[in-house]
């Protein structure tokens, strides 16, 4: 199934949202913004999708654009092999989880929860059984009758996803629902909410700007800057081959050198004189200088001039955050970069090797 | 920032620096403000329920006066004229400023919206008098026009100062709500007129009931157009207030003038904890 | 990136098509709707509201009808009769500043009212805005009140305790200060009273709305750099409040110009303003397009100080963000 990352599986699922050649752009003239820039995306049926990427780089536009809030300028929104771009929200199989939740406020919990199905039109029995089976599913059964103004805020998301859930979309769309919510409660509804994608079997298209969030409950993940998809791909993939600059700087701790690459060569040459392995990006074979990024807990310390030292450098400062240190080094090629280890007997102004991990990724601007 | 215990130390402390925010006889000209405000009208209140005739010393309580307030014919006729009106322009002003109201929020901004706030907000910026004179004299055109009379033409110009007041708190209520509820709706499938139905109209009727209720108060306490638009026939309450009040001072009046004051003070103060407590 | 391939070009350009038709739909949708829920208070205010202002003008230059309303006769007489009088025997006509000085009376009372609206209202707005958030809305509620109560109500109650038998007059000779009652009602006094009582609220709202945006911050750093209390005053909060004193002084100057009610029973009609001498032409002395041509000058000065206040206004807002 999809839950443990499968990347490469597409003919096991088949896909449920297709956008393609997808542009928006909101204002006129000068003002003029495009929000999405030609922006072609594949969510696959019953997979957790997050579109991950700073504010105003168009991850919430192009989840109201498939909600049906606004309409694109151009471009195909297909839904399970439906064209559905054109249609109003309300003709839409699709769900959204608010930002702020927006629960009607003058009604209860379960009017809420239900309030879907009345929509459709559908039997009350079918309609009061469906709530129930909702309260349940996000443990709110206690607060059927409450008003939702009395609730907290989790209680407030749990009501949320269930009304959005109930009346069993093909794709739930979640703009950055656990932004409101305190930090302990925010890593609690991150696993309520993979175990919901996974009970339910429905489609989670998951906006975030928050890197972690996004690794851990991902199955794949698309990178998004400026009105653009930089990359698509599983959350390990994401974090260890970033093909772009971006993805690189935008995840994680991570240092970025350049190096040169020869023509049909499979290692790069480091500032120092270091060979190493060079992963390329898709389809890419670029010559000369290039950018290669290292994370800063695939390098380790060791004495000046041991055998596996690849780089040298002086230790300029040791930041210590909890779980371990981040130990900056200036190299002698007069970089900086950060060594990540547990501990570490090293001072400041000490002279230090630096290992290097097999192999490197090589970043496309 | 700048705390009074990190003021420089050179400077001797004065006892009077302790709020800094207050400035000498302020708050002593606020409770004078309130005072000036109230008194006239307490007094009012206090002799409406004199038992002396001569309105000037106090004898005795009594609710003699609002008795024969009841039982005077003319107060009976003309509470009944001004509730005809004001029910009247109430409804129409209230409906129109809801229409209005959703126009210039639940739509998409366009071109000319600054003319129509000027034109829906032009009652309150013309002089009443101005707009009373200016009335009179379009309807004594179409009066001579038609033929028709009646008092239809004041429950017209009532409507039209009413609009505006209806229409700030039912447009204020309606830019406070999140736009996001009614796109929740559409996205649970409920189609443009359910949205409206279900949850666009239940959300912002306290506006409404806060907008009905000022044109229902300012529509009741209006002097200046229905004494020159109001025909024979048509003395609305204050109209007849006025009159009693050029030919002489009567405990009446007095009794009256509380009872009036009482409607739209209980109106008005309905009206400020309705908006306070869905805030 | 794009790979076309489970689109064909038919499926594409008909996609395109039912996206615009979505939304030139949307758009008609919206227009059609503005239309619909617009046109009813529009066209009821524009017709019955603006249009009755332009027969104003009309009437201006008509002449008066024998009892009340005009004939269609073209003339100037109106606004020849503001400034001149004709001779009852041999129609001369000589300057004549009687409607004149009921214009300058009427806005220096109107003026010298907002002056000491401004004097009341400054610090009770200053002293609400410096008062807890929760108090601040009881107070707003408490000053705001008589405003929706009735004008004439409120005039009313005034009369009673300034009139000869008023509390006034026998409190001040029950203390013995006067043995006889110092004549209040039916002054300018009593008028700028009546005036300023009307219109407080005006003030104080909008000197509220400037004083509560004032940043405390600003004045705690003026005594930091030692300014004295009235330095403080002058050269922070009030440069501060300025769109504030502005707003208020605008929204009580107007209305004050243009009042009836409070002369009519507090000057006792023997000196009239503006807002009564319109009113008598349409009543008693029945002289139409006198009374409109008047009208029309109310408006062209009401107009002018609006014009200034959107003036300041707009550099007020500017200068503080």
């Amino acid at each position: 199934m999809a839950q443990n990352g499968v990347s490469q599986g597409a003919d096991t699922h088949k896909n449920m949202i297709l956008a393609e050649g997808v542009v928006k752009t909101f204002g006129q003239g000068e003002h003029m913004v495009t929000a999405l820039d030609n922006v072609s995306v594949t969510i696959r049926q019953n997979e957790f999708f997050t579109l991950l990427g700073p504010s105003g780089c168009g991850k919430t536009t192009l989840l109201r654009l498939i909600a049906g809030f606004d309409l694109p300028d151009r471009g195909n929104i297909l839904l399970d092999g439906q064209e559905i771009g054109h249609l109003p929200p309300y003709k839409r199989p699709v769900n959204t989880v608010f930002q702020n939740y927006a629960l009607f406020p003058h009604m209860s919990v379960a009017r809420n929860i239900g309030f879907g199905l009345e929509m459709q039109g559908r039997p009350a029995k079918e309609i009061s059984e469906a709530t129930d089976r909702m309260l349940a599913l996000v443990q709110m059964e206690h607060l059927a009758d409450r008003q939702t103004d009395q609730l907290s805020g989790g209680q407030q998301q749990r009501v949320a996803l269930a009304r959005a859930l109930a009346p069993h979309p093909k794709v739930l769309l979640l703009d950055e629902p656990l932004s409101a919510l305190d930090l302990k409660l925010r890593k609690e509804m991150q696993i309520e909410l993979k175990r919901l994608q996974h009970e339910t079997g429905i489609t989670f298209v998951f906006v975030t700007h928050d890197q972690e969030e996004a690794l851990t409950m991902s199955d794949r993940i698309a990178v998004m800057s400026a009105g653009d998809i930089l990359q698509v791909g599983p959350p390990k993939e994401i974090y260890n081959n970033p093909a772009r600059r971006f993805v690189a700087d935008f995840i994680g701790d991570i240092n970025i050198l350049e190096a040169d690459l020869t023509s049909g060569d499979t290692q790069a040459t480091l500032p120092g004189g270091a060979r190493i392995n060079a992963i390329l990006p898709n389809s890419w074979a670029p010559t000369g200088r290039v950018n290669v990024a290292i994370r800063p807990e695939d390098m380790a310390l060791t004495q000046p001039g041991a055998d596996n030292a690849a780089l040298h450098g002086t230790v300029q400062n040791i930041v210590y955050f909890g779980s371990g240190h981040n130990v900056h080094v200036a190299l002698d090629s007069g970089l900086d970069i950060i060594v990540r280890c547990a501990g570490t007997s090293h001072e400041v102004g000490a002279l230090v090797g630096i290992t290097l991990p097999d192999a490197v990724q090589v970043l496309v601007d | 920032m700048a705390k009074p215990d990190t003021a420089p130390r050179s400077t001797a402390p004065r006892p009077k620096m302790k709020n800094l925010r207050k400035q000498p006889g302020f708050d002593t000209m606020a409770w004078a403000c309130l005072v000036f405000l109230y008194a006239p009208i307490i007094v009012l209140i206090i002799f409406s329920f004199n038992d002396n005739r001569s309105v000037v010393l106090w004898t005795e309580f009594s609710f003699r006066w609002y008795t024969a307030a009841f039982e005077n014919e003319g107060i009976r006729k003309a509470t009944m004229v001004s509730l005809k009106v004001a029910g009247v322009a109430t409804v129409f002003a209230t409906i129109f400023a809801t229409m209005a109201a959703l126009a210039t929020t639940r739509n998409p901004p366009f071109k000319g919206q600054a003319l129509v706030y000027a034109i829906i907000n032009q009652p309150l910026m013309v002089p009443e008098i101005v707009t009373a004179v200016a009335t009179l004299a379009f309807f004594s055109i179409i009066k001579q026009l038609t033929g028709i009379n009646g008092i239809g033409y004041l429950m017209l110009a009532h409507t039209v100062f009413c609009v505006p007041f209806a229409y700030m708190p039912i447009r204020a209520r309606l830019e406070d709500m999140n736009l996001t509820l009614e796109q929740a709706a559409a996205d649970l499938y409920a189609t443009p007129v359910q949205v409206f139905r279900k949850v666009t109209l239940p959300l912002m009727a306290p506006g409404i009931v806060a907008g009905a209720m000022l044109a229902f108060v300012v529509s009741l306490d209006d002097v200046i157009i229905t004494l020159l638009v109001g025909g024979p026939g048509e003395t609305t309450l204050p109209i007849y207030i006025l009159g009693q009040i050029r030919r002489g001072i009567t405990p009446e009046i007095n009794a009256v003038s509380t009872l009036l004051l009482v409607l739209s003070v209980v109106l008005v103060s309905l009206f400020f904890f309705l908006g306070n407590r869905k805030k | 990136m794009t790979q076309s391939s489970f689109i064909t070009p038919a499926q594409q350009a008909e996609s395109d098509a039912k996206l615009a038709a979505a939304k030139a739909q949307t758009d008609a949708d919206a227009r059609r709707r503005r239309l619909q829920l617009l046109s009813p208070s529009v066209l009821l205010i524009g017709i019955f509201g603006l249009f009755p202002l332009t027969i104003t003008l009309i009437y201006s230059f008509l002449s008066p009808g024998s009892y009340g309303g005009v004939t269609w006769e073209f003339s100037t007489n109106a606004y020849v009769q503001f400034l001149f009088e004709a001779d009852i025997f041999d129609d001369t006509l000589s300057f004549s500043t009687t409607y004149l000085s009921i214009f300058s009376r009427s806005i220096g009372l109107a003026l010298v009212a907002t002056v000491g609206a401004l004097i009341i209202g400054f610090p009770t707005a200053y002293f609400i805005a410096s008062k807890r958030p929760e108090q601040r809305n009881f107070w707003l509620f408490l000053i705001t009140l008589p405003f929706w109560t009735n004008l004439l109500i409120r005039t009313y109650a005034i009369l009673l305790i300034i009139r000869d038998e008023g509390i006034i007059n026998l409190g001040l000779m029950g203390v013995g200060i006067t043995d006889k009652p110092i004549g209040i009602l039916y002054t300018d006094f009593a008028v700028f009273m009546g005036l300023i009582y009307s219109y407080l609220p005006f003030m104080v709202l909008p000197l509220y709305a400037s004083l509560e945006k004032l940043d405390f911050r600003l004045v705690e750093a003026a005594y930091d750099l030692y300014a004295s209390r009235f330095q403080v005053l002058r050269h922070i909060i009030i440069p501060m409040a300025k769109p504030g004193i502005v707003a208020g002084c605008i929204l009580v100057f107007i209305p004050g110009l243009g009042a009836y009610i409070t002369p009519e029973l507090l000057g006792g009609g023997k000196d009239l303003m503006i807002g009564n001498l319109i009113a008598l032409q349409f009543g008693g002395s029945r002289n139409w397009p006198f009374g409109s041509a008047a009208a029309l000058i109310l408006m062209v000065v009401v107009m002018l100080s609006l014009i200034v206040y959107v003036r300041h206004a707009g550099k007020g807002g500017a200068s503080h963000g």
